[in-house]
């Protein structure tokens, strides 16, 4: 096991140095980052100033070691716009965004397996038909839709929950539903594909041969292994939920990180787009390593080779 | 009979298919004594897998299942509840099966396996558990089996898998054993050596056994009695004596005739084999089951069917020689006169 941490986590490393030069070298090459910070009415001569002041004029190698280097001890520069650190930026918005994400994956998760394990259990029963028609609906509602939904039944007309904000736990209530239900279809179809082929295997049979009770039958031999490839793409999910978020955080006016990209990114704030990224993949990257490791102490066959 | 383990009569399965019924299993009846080894033998599809799972009241969901009766130690477990089955599933009946591959779960040891069938039948558990699951794959021939406990389904060879099998299924010494063609996935040393290792720990323990196979080979070894399945069907039953020297169904002789016998068969000689299909099961018997398969190994010898004696109330059933062991029954007419003028005395 620790051996395979061990790789596992040198492979992530290399994956975060990769993505790192990539994001890097993307931003650079798609605008002239000189131009953007000296704005509209600038003179070329003002242009050139700041290419020297801020060293865009070397060698795009010798500028990502020094981004690098710097970026390793938790300097990524200053923003343009808010002309304060971007690690203070990010530090200060990525908790919203987190605790967001944290919420609507332990939502999509409590909903999806648990109906994905019933209906695998009883297929074309009345819980499958149910689960298969909220799937559906949960791939076919936009989420700005479905938020303006629960904010009307929710905020409006009952007067629960906070309409925007992130103040109060309430505040998180809706955009955990609209963004967890979005990432739970694919979860809970998962979930009753695994169980139901799982169900039909034949240490299944031996379990049963053996006089054990149907809930060890199905929760000690069968989720345990059909839960293996939902591990992965909870992981997945949980990364395109971040990604996904500035929708629910601009509906919501949660000011976390999802909003701050889009904001920076139609500010042409590269420092900060660049900071995100970087932050995003990796998050990503730690997810997905995560995601293996429960993996591999579920699977012995991934731990001992 | 007081020392009788299993008793099945009448037992048919039906599995609806879309707009038609399959009839996989028609009307069988089986018994097994304590310390007794009962050979089922037949063709692929003939119904052996579904039998066993029958009794065990492992069908698949679809599958429907009617028997007259169904008795283990004279008592009837018929009508059991799903609960009170699961009580007889791994501590009175055990079952081992034909994929030694895939039968163990990949996500757990084999200690964990082993010691969690001792929990739920015999409520023992921690150290008497691990030790009672060692002294049983020491039994079965796994050693270092204190190490091999540690290991997970994937680090052991088929043939190591199909003994923990083994050894997971004795350990509650159950009274009847149900083995679903348990050599069939392993290659031949292997194979051997699995039987020799089954039928010696079915003495030791004295319990009932019923070995599911096709192979012949494997029947002469170790049956006491041998029921011979065609087409959903049991169509001869005796002592594995009587139906290797007197096979006196078609289709038993037909089997026999696959074999090669070492002496018997000259290079360059084809072997035995049945001519034509094993029929559909679905829907209802217009005509006899084994039509067709007349072939020129069913011997060509004159009639001679003295030593078939009519059983009075069952259509087609006859003892042979008047034996109430060997049991042959014929499924329609037509298929019996075309054996009296096929069948004879004495074959080999
Ligand atoms: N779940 C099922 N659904 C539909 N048909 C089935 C099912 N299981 C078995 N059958 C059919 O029932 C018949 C008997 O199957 P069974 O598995 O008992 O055969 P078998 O004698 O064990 O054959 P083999 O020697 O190949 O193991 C076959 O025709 C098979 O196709
Ligand atoms: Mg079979």
């Amino acid at each position: 096991m620790i051996t395979y941490a061990l790789k596992r986590s040198i492979l992530a490393i290399l994956v975060a140095l990769t993505v790192s030069m990539i994001s890097f070298s993307l931003l650079y090459i798609s605008s002239d980052p000189a131009i953007a910070m000296a704005g509209e009415t600038a003179s070329d001569a003002d242009i050139e100033a700041i290419r020297e002041l801020y060293g865009f004029d070397r060698p795009i190698v010798v500028q990502y070691w020094e981004w690098l280097k710097k970026a390793a001890s938790g300097d990524l520069g200053k923003s343009y716009y808010f002309r304060t650190d971007v690690s203070h930026l990010i530090a200060e918005r990525l908790p919203t965004t987190m605790t967001l994400g944290l919420c609507a994956i332990i939502f999509a998760i409590g909903l999806a397996v648990p109906l994905g394990v019933a209906s695998a259990i009883r297929p074309n029963s009345i819980i499958d038909r149910v689960s298969l028609f909220l799937s559906v609906m949960g791939q076919a509602l936009p989420s700005f839709w479905f938020a303006l939904i629960l904010i009307v039944l929710f905020s409006v007309n009952l007067r629960w929950l906070p309409v925007s904000g992130s103040d109060t736990w309430q505040h998180f209530v809706m955009p955990t539903i609209v963004l967890g239900y979005y990432a739970a279809p694919a979860i809970m179809r998962l979930t009753r594909t695994g169980m139901l082929e799982v169900l039909s295997t034949d240490y299944i049979r031996t379990a049963r041969a053996k006089g054990l009770r149907p809930p060890v039958v199905l929760f000690k031999h069968a989720l345990r292994n059909a839960i293996i490839p939902v591990v992965s793409l909870a992981a997945v999910q949980f990364g395109f939920m971040l990604g996904g978020s500035i929708v629910v955080e601009t509906i919501f006016a949660l000011h976390g990180a999802g909003f701050l990209a889009w904001e920076s990114i139609t500010r042409n704030d590269l420092p900060t787009v660049q900071g995100l990224i970087l932050a995003f993949s990796l998050f990503y990257i730690i997810l997905t390593l995560i995601a293996d490791l429960i993996n591999a102490w579920l699977d012995p066959r991934i731990r001992i080779g | 009979m007081a020392d009788q383990v299993l008793n099945v009569e009448n037992l048919s399965i039906d599995i609806p298919l879309s707009g038609d019924i399959l009839h996989a299993v028609d009307g069988i009846s089986i018994s097994v004594n304590k310390g007794e080894t009962l050979c089922i033998v037949g063709e692929s599809g003939c119904g052996k897998s579904l039998t066993s799972l029958a009794i065990m009241d492992l069908l698949p969901q679809k599958a429907v299942r009617t028997v007259d009766k169904l008795e283990l130690n004279g008592s009837s477990i018929l009508n059991y509840s799903d609960r009170q089955m699961s009580d007889v599933r791994g501590s009175k009946i055990g079952m081992i099966f034909q994929e030694p591959m895939t039968s163990l779960n990949p996500s757990f040891t084999v200690e964990n396996q082993m010691v969690e069938t001792l929990a739920r039948h015999r409520n023992i558990r921690g150290k008497e558990a691990k030790k009672l699951a060692v002294q049983m794959l020491e039994k079965v021939g796994i050693t270092p089996a204190k190490q091999r406990l540690k290991q997970y389904p994937h680090q052991l060879s088929g043939g190591l898998r199909q003994r923990v099998m083994i050894a997971m299924t004795l350990l509650c010494e159950p009274e009847l054993i149900i083995a679903d063609e348990p050599t069939t996935a392993l290659d031949v040393t292997i194979q051997a050596q699995i039987l020799e290792l089954l039928t010696r720990l079915q003495a030791d323990f004295n319990t009932g056994l019923i070995l599911i196979t096709h192979d012949l080979g494997v029947v002469a070894k170790s049956a006491d009695r041998v029921a011979v399945m065609y087409a959903g069907q049991i169509v001869e039953e005796g002592s594995v004596y009587e139906i290797f020297d007197n096979p006196s169904h078609p289709y038993t002789r037909g089997l026999l005739s696959c074999i090669p016998v070492p002496g018997k068969i000259k290079r360059g000689e084809h072997l035995g084999s049945i001519p034509g299909m094993v029929p559909s099961l679905i829907g209802e018997f217009t005509e006899c089951r084994f039509a067709g398969r007349w072939g020129d190994t069913l011997g060509k010898e004159e009639e001679n069917i003295a030593h078939l004696v009519p059983i009075e109330g069952v259509d087609y059933a006859f003892l042979v020689h008047g034996t109430t062991d060997h049991v042959v029954r014929f499924c329609c007419n037509s298929c019996l006169k075309k054996s009296k003028s096929k069948i004879s005395k004495g074959v080999n």
